[in-house]
């Protein structure tokens, strides 16, 4: 059989059985609705509350009732995006919104969304090294500014954003700040009173958990819109019969990577060093792709001159090797990284592969993939 | 659970091998579907295969069916996304008055983007009133959203009347149907009926709470709710959940092949429940549709008296669930807006109990359910005197 390698962790992570057990008693006898007025329910609906608390706790919030949760660290993206901005617009508080250029899609997509719909977006570029600079999106700021958005690291090269001392300079003035914290949670410290942020996205399935569950995070006292309406559930603030089992899976899942959190990263960050320079030393003009140490433990950009990244990655694949050209959303698509290209390379783009190392990658995994790694490079670029 | 549950209309349990299949998922085809390595490709397969299992349970496509996480985001999705395809266009959004709130609180919210808004009144039954429906459409009618099984009183509407008598004022109006209570029990056509948007729920059918679906006609613009990675032909975006979709596809097979069987069974077991209930307590009284024309699994029984919610809670601790209307809002509802709508006396307004079957209930469960309800009954107005 084929040796098999999953090195695509922050596209998604397989499940922790812990997290599964703490599940199925939520798929199987406990199934009530949480919002029956009967004995059954009130049980799912405590089950719920305990969940809640756990994913407070975990980013340092105050208050539970602080956490909405969501289908997806997509539409916690979204919700915190339009639910802001449409509010915002029906108040007259503003109408400006400023975004990293090397957000993920889903903030991405929908502050385009929302400038089809009226609102003004400006776009902060990042620095060479793939850094989002305070300055930079302070000088992008106006009057009307409602809302700054700006990930806590990036998907793709896994690059750290000073994301608190943006929110100390957007603070003075009555700037919302949100972070997605997608990738980042898990992997670096996740407090919202360390980051000061208003608004924080959280995904399950980064994290060994369920996909299927997020959760927005929403400072006390921020005016949000609602855009999923229905039976009151959230608070009033998200509709829907809750996903009871995936959230108590995200809740777990968090709350063991909370846990497990100071272990497991020095554990990735050992692996990730021995990947970069044993690539280094043994393939020819490779370049890591964004900033060299504040970056996520376990990814690794990696550019790759004079190798098409998506005949790589095909090669790899029969290799058993699972590694991606970015972003998984975008994947589908033939579009060189926007992440890349808004760094200043372009050139870049079509020759980068991102490496995304999780908690079951072995030291001889690393060997493996760097092994397969300097056959294929050498054999494609012979072309 | 323990005890007797007679709320499957709020939700069912997942079938066993459904929670076989989404557990298989979780550990076999735990890739991300948009990943191009084998990984993904077999998470993607999955999704595909689930996809098929909808579509073929519900009459349509596989190219027609959107993955949302539940039935709320799919009325969401239907109403919103069809809205919102005219900029600044404004217009009239009809819905029945009877619908969910998820469809009722979302033309609320349509309201103030600018749209009106006008309710169609039903009658005793809770049949829609297609009279007043005709009255209601003309040319800025956009949308037109009635549910094809109510969820409170198990009222059925004639779809297929629905979209003629709008279709004949205004052949471009959208219209969409709420089935979450429908699927597995009775038959869908959507397309022959002519609507072009019908939302869907799994964990209504013993499929998992998190997932639904929003069946769309080929050809019908919507405006996607979620932006992002473009997922699910980019009306809905955000990482699939895979095994909540893989235990939807197996939900929905398993309840198309067996709905004929089930809606029998289940007809026969309501009309005993309320048969015994009213051999005992003749002021018992049947709200909405004749049983005989209602959905087989939901029935509405007044008890004039008391008021439902206490008597759910005295039967909750005799072991028998139910409800006074629907789940999401029965925490903070005084009353129902449903019952409402009927023009029935005052007394029975509050005094309203649902009581919806499912593949789990046995004979068994309902006669004892119906001895409880009596002796609860019995209780609550001994009490009174």
């Amino acid at each position: 059989m084929m040796r098999r390698v999953y090195m695509d962790h922050a596209a998604t992570t397989p499940l922790d059985p812990a997290v599964l057990d703490a599940m199925l008693p939520f798929l199987k006898s406990e199934f009530g609705n949480p919002s029956a007025l009967y004995a059954e329910g009130r049980r799912v609906r405590s089950a719920l509350d305990e969940a809640r608390d756990q994913v407070a706790r975990a980013i340092g919030a105050k208050d539970p009732g602080e956490i909405i949760f969501t289908a997806s660290g997509t539409e916690a993206n979204n919700l915190a995006l339009r639910g802001v901005l449409t509010e915002a617009r029906r108040s007259g508080a503003g109408d400006h919104l400023v975004v990293s250029g090397i957000e993920h899609q889903s903030v991405l997509e929908t502050a385009k969304a929302l400038a089809d719909e009226g609102f003004r977006v400006t776009y902060v570029p990042p620095g060479p090294d793939g850094i989002v600079a305070p300055q930079r999106v302070l000088q992008s700021v106006t009057s009307g500014t409602v809302l700054v958005s700006v990930m806590l690291a990036n998907n793709e090269t896994g690059t750290l954003q000073p994301v608190a001392a943006i929110a100390d300079a957007c603070k003075g003035r009555g700037i919302l700040v949100h972070t997605d914290a997608v990738q980042a949670a898990g992997q670096v410290p996740v407090d919202v009173e360390a980051l000061r942020v208003d608004l924080l996205s959280l995904s399950a399935h980064k994290l060994y958990g369920p996909k299927g569950t997020g959760a927005l995070y929403v400072r006390k006292g921020t005016s949000l819109r609602p855009q999923m309406t229905g039976g009151g559930q959230e608070l009033e603030r998200r509709a829907g019969t809750e996903n009871v089992a995936g959230i108590v899976g995200l809740a777990k899942a968090i709350d063991l990577a909370v846990q497990t959190m100071e272990e497991r990263t020095k554990r990735l960050r050992v692996l990730s060093d021995m990947f970069l320079s044993e690539v280094m030393r043994r393939i020819p003009d490779v370049t890591l792709n964004g900033h060299a140490t504040e970056r996520l433990p376990g990814v690794v950009n990696l550019a790759f001159p004079g190798v098409d990244g998506e005949s790589l990655l095909l090669n790899l694949d029969m290799h058993g090797v699972a590694a991606s050209t970015g972003s998984a959303c975008a994947a589908g698509s033939v579009e060189p990284s926007h992440v890349l290209t808004a760094m200043g390379f372009a050139d870049r783009a079509r020759s980068s592969l991102r490496f995304s190392f999780g908690r079951d990658t072995t030291a001889d995994d690393v060997e493996y993939v760097v092994d397969v790694l300097e056959r294929l490079v050498k054999r494609l670029r012979k072309g | 659970m323990q005890g007797i549950y007679l709320d499957h209309a709020a939700t069912t349990p997942v079938r066993p091998e459904v929670v076989a299949a989404i557990q298989e998922c979780f550990t076999v085809h735990f890739g991300n579907p948009s990943s191009p390595h084998a990984v993904g490709l077999a998470a993607e397969a999955a999704v595909r295969r689930a996809r098929e299992q909808v579509a073929a349970a519900a009459g349509v496509s596989r190219d027609e069916v959107v993955f949302t996480s539940g039935g709320t985001e799919a009325n969401n999705l239907a109403l919103r996304g069809a809205a919102r395809t005219v900029r600044r266009g404004g217009g009239t959004l009809l819905c029945s008055a009877i619908e969910h709130p998820s469809v009722l609180e979302t033309v609320r919210a349509l309201q103030d983007e600018g749209f009106s808004v006008r309710q169609i009144p039903v009658d005793r039954s809770g049949a829609v009133r297609l009279d007043q429906l005709a009255e209601l459409v003309d040319a800025n009618t956009r949308l037109v959203s009635v549910a094809y099984v109510n969820n409170e009183i198990g009222a059925v509407q004639d779809i297929a009347e629905v979209v003629r008598t709008v279709r004949q004022i205004n052949p471009d109006a959208v219209i969409h149907t709420d089935a979450v209570q429908a699927l597995g029990k009775l038959p869908l056509a959507p397309w022959a009926w002519g609507v072009d948007l019908v939302s869907l729920s799994a964990h209504k059918i013993g499929g998992p709470k998190g997932v639904g679906a929003l069946l769309v006609r080929r050809g019908t613009r919507l405006v996607p709710l979620l932006t992002g990675g473009e997922q699910e032909a980019g009306l809905r975006s955000g990482t699939e959940n895979v095994p909540g979709i893989v235990g939807f596809g197996l939900a929905a097979e398993l309840a198309a092949a067996e709905m004929d069987d089930l809606a029998r069974r289940l007809g026969r077991l309501r009309r005993r429940v309320v048969e015994l209930v009213q051999e005992r307590l003749p002021v018992a009284q049947v709200l909405g549709p004749p049983l005989a024309e209602a959905a087989p699994h939901i029935v509405n029984l007044a008890l004039p008296g008391v008021k439902g919610e206490v008597m759910v809670r005295l039967l909750s601790e005799a072991g028998v669930y139910v409800s006074t209307g629907s789940a999401c809002s029965a925490k903070k509802r005084v009353q129902s807006h449903v019952i409402a709508s009927l023009g029935v006396a005052d007394e029975l307004k509050e005094a309203s109990l649902r009581i919806s079957l499912g593949r789990e209930t046995t004979e068994e469960d309902v006669e004892r359910a119906a001895e409880e309800i009596v002796r609860a009954y019995e209780e609550l107005v001994q009490w009174r005197r």
